[in-house]
């Protein structure tokens, strides 16, 4: 009978390598990949001009590509919530919750298998690679709490660790597994060599906004400011996208830094009060928050006129929209850099 | 020709295009044909890649300034 089994593509060069050595045991593999909305990927290039000209890959699915197997891309940005919102084990760092995202994504790989049919999961973790949930200790908790038990298998670094179900009932050879330990990279760039594989996504500090100190510290303050922990997909959307600043705990401009961000954000002026320079060329920001009084617009006008064509100039001329309860022309005076506070930037 | 199944795509980001064409096509019959719109240019490179891990077909890709059009054709045996 032939044994399938479900690994989980990031779209590095673990999870590439622990797919093709189960592969090359003529195991049938087919990825899952999981989109939490704080993915990394894809994103930031795909807004911002320069990655326009690029066109940007999705690295999972060319991982999939270059090992020929089929990838089922997982929305679940909505159970996602539960482990940002309250996990169990912590947040790393910033608000990395690591460890219970290891155990949710194995969880949800289980689920998958016992509804279509495969025998076991597979992980590209190796021990000792990530601070937080890749150490020796945490592995049989990713096991235990997500229900895997021992139909997870970590092909990097399975000598180092107990015989798991495939490896016992003969489906998988353990000799051909691997017992990499730690952060060298040196171990996966050999086997990759040996597999004859010459390109492969560069690590870059994880694939995960979570991970990120200037992200992690919009997401607080958005959580401070609203004074409750939740939050929609286009919260953490933009959360990614432009200058963050906050001159009033009631109000936060999200400031376009260049073309793309600006076209972008264009795409939420029916969600949000929205200001742009109409004297001169310069950004679109957002107005988080609740409508703006005079004074508060005002402040609004000569911080965003700050990052226009006309920061030097005497008077700007900008038009605020309030969504669809109309809009309105003010001029001001830009701020100079000396009157952006520090405090009022989030980064 | 059966009909077309219009998809909207615009303003999502990768991977979300191809997330809601994923969740589409698996509805489909074989065969099936299913039009997508989308502004995200890393569609350029997803959805056909997508498509081709499944053997599905791109039968057409029109390429605006803005917005970015497939038409998907089902593989026979595209599950």
């Amino acid at each position: 009978m032939n044994r399938k089994a479900a690994a989980l593509i990031s779209g590095g060069l673990d999870s590439m390598l622990a797919t093709r050595l189960v592969q090359q045991q003529g195991i049938q593999v087919e990825g899952i990949n999981f989109f939490t909305g704080f993915c990394v990927e894809g994103h930031t290039h795909a807004i911002r001009r320069h990655g326009r000209e690029r066109h940007k890959r999705n690295n999972a699915l060319w991982v999939a590509e270059q090992l020929g197997i089929k990838l089922h891309i997982v929305d679940v940005i909505d159970e996602y919530k539960r482990v940002v919102l309250n996990p169990k084990h912590g947040y790393g760092a910033n608000l990395n919750p690591c460890l219970d995202c290891k155990i949710f994504m194995v969880g949800k790989a289980l689920e998958w298998i016992e509804a279509n049919g495969f025998d076991f999961i597979i992980t590209g973790e190796v021990i000792g690679q990530r601070p937080m949930s890749q150490r020796k200790g945490t592995m049989p908790i990713i096991a235990q709490e997500s229900g895997a038990e021992d139909r997870l298998l970590r092909p990097l670094c399975a000598l180092n660790l107990a015989e798991t179900l495939p490896e016992r009932e003969g489906w998988v050879d353990r000799a051909q597994l691997k017992d990499f330990t730690g952060r060298s990279r040196k171990p996966q760039m050999a086997l990759a060599r040996e597999f004859g594989l010459e390109e492969y996504a560069q690590p870059s500090g994880g694939c995960c906004f979570l991970t990120d100190e200037s992200y992690s510290v919009k997401l607080r303050d958005l959580w401070d400011n609203r004074g409750r922990r939740e939050y929609e997909l286009d919260d953490i959307m933009l959360l990614k996208v432009g200058r963050h600043i906050r001159p009033e705990q009631s109000f936060k401009l999200i400031i376009a830094r260049e073309q793309g961000e600006n076209n972008f954000l264009h795409g939420y002026r029916q969600q949000y009060q929205s200001i742009w320079t109409s004297s001169h060329p310069g950004p679109l920001a957002l107005i988080e928050g609740e409508p703006l009084d005079e004074q508060q617009l005002q402040l609004a006008g000569a911080i965003t006129a700050r990052f226009s064509k006309g920061r030097d100039a005497d008077e700007v001329g900008l038009v605020y929209s309030n969504r669809d309860r109309g809009q309105h022309s003010i001029r001001v005076k830009p701020l100079s850099a000396d009157q952006i506070e520090p405090d009022w930037v989030l980064a | 020709m059966s009909d077309v199944v219009e998809l909207d795509a615009r303003r999502l980001l990768c991977p979300l295009p191809v997330i809601r064409l994923q969740n589409c096509i698996n509805q489909q019959a074989a065969g099936a044909r299913v039009r997508i719109t989308s502004t995200d240019p890393g569609s350029l490179n997803d959805i056909p890649t997508w498509c081709r891990l499944y053997g599905h077909s791109v039968l057409e890709i029109d390429e605006g300034d803005n917005e970015y059009v497939f038409l998907v054709e089902k593989a026979e045996d595209g599950s």
